[in-house]
């Protein structure tokens, strides 16, 4: 009580009023996350029908089926260029490479550019090269490569931190034991690596369901089962995009944000989760 | 012998993907600049930074990105006024105010704030933000509707708040304890002390959650373009309630009925370069304030 008392007097004006402002900044902020999302599913929710899970989209009935097909071809294709690529890349920075040697440096640097490339210069590069120079025209699959480079950095940063988050005494007790580098990546880090670079995974899930802008001019805006990788589409995002600007039926939209919203809340919280038991096994 | 062969092969795998970033930055980089360039000669580099009209489509096509530049620029520079303040206030609250229980529950939800599509976020401004502020000041401003300056800054404030805010917290609680039980020991309340020491002392990874934030306002484009009018109309900065078009909008505005092949395309490409040009001076503005900080400790 008397410690109370002590800092409350000690407290200026001024102090008064930084404790307010953080106060109010925090509270400003969660507030506006949950007007956000309240209103969203308040008005779509209602709107979530059988009918808008039908095989495929007419003009009667806006079936967001062919759209959720269309992501998850998607996120698997894109996860299983860029995560090869990316998680090479981060065991040669962190295990083979010589600490700061200008290799070193130069991955450093092109994959911060990378990282702080916008979604639509992403796009505008991918419609370039690959569905006009490299012929693939606007396809699934020109998409998919241009969100691998869009995610590549996310997945080398993670995978890096994990791969650095493994102590030392690991690496000397297995090469102690006579294993070779290669070994030791493959039998002894990666093994309790694998939760953080999991986490990192989900996370670039989350980008590549939540894109759009580098979407638009890479798989076009067909909505229908795609055939094959080299068919037109158009993904869950986009698909809000489309219903929303064009403004013709806004309560398909909103129950279309909301399965969008529910799906990027689950990656969410599976990353959270799974990096959190990483963090315990490490302790 | 096989497991030495084997080691070296592996070895030059691992080097080959590592590669690929690199790879990745050149290709974008050629391909962008060798379209757009060309581009950008033809109808004259004065003209087209400087030039204050856009109207690519009449028979005497004019070409001129300065409303565009000025339009991100606004556009950006309203998103920092908003969104900074409140983000660096949440920053200090979360690495050194709030009890933990709130931070338990605050954390995941800037995450979450993080992760919520673009898509989204422009349709809520679409819904909410538009029509309101079309209701607040429409008969104020005489505007014809609620897509404005103002409704995209506020959106992108919004927007880049966990950007700020988580970068901002991480540099600091980097802060050393010393510094803060020092201004404590000289009878500093825990306030001043959080602002007046330990806030200055993480200045400048402060400034580089701005960086960020300012290199993802630049870059955002669907939330804009469905709030922000995306008229080609040169604007004065206090022209706050009318339309405008940014960067990035012009592009994704234009990209879907220009010819190909056309000088029109060549501009959007150029249109391109000039914002990827941008972010990366943003970029190298961000690794230098970045490695102040590690400098400094």
């Amino acid at each position: 009580m008397e410690k109370i008392l002590k800092t409350i007097r000690r407290k200026k004006p001024m102090d008064w009023l930084r404790f307010l402002l953080v106060w109010a900044s925090g509270i400003l902020t969660i507030m506006v996350l949950l007007y956000l999302v309240a209103f969203i599913v308040v008005k779509g929710l209602p709107h979530i029908k059988p009918s808008l899970f039908a095989l495929n989209y007419t003009p009667e009935n806006q079936s967001l089926f062919p759209a959720l097909v269309t992501t998850l071809i998607m996120v698997g294709m894109t996860l299983l260029i860029a995560v090869p690529f990316g998680v090479f890349t981060a065991i040669y920075l962190v295990e083979y490479a010589k600490r700061g040697s200008k290799l070193v440096r130069v991955i450093r640097m092109t994959t911060e550019t990378l990282a702080g490339i916008p979604s639509i210069v992403y796009g505008l590069f991918g419609y370039i090269f690959f569905c006009d120079w490299l012929g693939f025209g606007k396809s699934l699959l020109a998409g998919c490569f241009t969100l691998a480079i869009m995610i590549l950095p996310l997945i080398i940063r993670t995978t890096e931190e994990s791969l650095k988050s493994i102590p030392d005494a690991y690496r000397e007790g297995s090469f102690g034991l006579g294993a070779g580098r290669l070994r030791t990546v493959f039998r002894v880090i990666l093994p309790s690596a694998s939760p953080g670079i999991f986490a990192g995974v989900i996370l670039s899930v989350g980008r590549i369901v939540g894109e759009t802008a580098a979407l638009i001019f890479t798989i076009g805006g067909v909505i229908r089962l795609p055939e094959n990788l080299m068919s037109q589409g158009r993904t869950l995002a986009l698909h809000v995009y489309q219903l929303a600007s064009q403004g013709l039926y806004p309560n398909e939209a909103y129950a279309t944000a909301v399965i969008l919203l529910m799906v990027v809340f689950g990656i969410n919280a599976l990353s959270g989760a799974v990096e959190r038991r990483f963090i315990n096994k490490l302790k | 012998m096989i497991q030495k062969r084997k080691e070296q092969i592996m070895r030059v795998i691992f080097q080959i993907a590592a590669l690929a970033s690199i790879l990745a930055v050149a290709l974008i980089c050629i391909f962008l600049f060798a379209q757009g360039l060309p581009a950008i000669m033809k109808i004259g580099p004065l003209e087209f930074l400087g030039g204050k009209v856009w109207r690519p489509t009449v028979a005497e096509p004019v070409f001129g990105i300065l409303p565009m530049i000025l339009g991100s620029i606004y556009i950006t520079g309203g998103a920092i006024v908003l969104g900074v303040p409140i983000g660096i206030f949440v920053a200090v609250f979360m690495a050194r105010i709030c009890p933990k229980p709130i931070y338990r529950f605050l954390k995941p939800a800037i995450n979450l704030m993080a992760g919520i599509p673009s898509v989204i976020y422009g349709f809520f401004g679409m819904m909410v933000l538009v029509p309101l502020i079309f209701d607040l000041f429409g008969k104020r401003f005489d505007m014809m509707s609620g897509d404005s300056m103002i409704a995209a800054s506020i959106l992108l404030g919004i927007m880049i708040l966990p950007t700020v805010i988580s970068i901002a917290e991480t540099n600091i609680r980097a802060v050393p304890q010393e510094l803060y039980e020092g201004a404590i020991a000289l009878g500093a309340s825990h306030e001043r002390a959080v602002f007046k020491v330990v806030l200055p002392a993480a200045r400048s990874g402060v400034m580089a959650a701005v960086v960020l934030g300012v290199g993802r306002a630049i870059g955002e484009t669907m939330a804009v373009k469905m709030v922000a009018g995306n008229q080609t109309m040169l604007r004065l900065p206090y022209e706050y309630f009318k339309g405008v078009r940014t960067l990035t909008t012009n592009i994704i505005v234009e990209m879907g009925y220009v010819e190909r092949d056309s000088l029109h395309f060549g501009a959007l490409i150029a249109t391109g370069v000039i914002l990827f040009v941008f972010i990366l001076i943003i970029n190298l503005l961000f690794s230098i304030l970045n490695q102040d900080k590690k400098g400094g400790k």
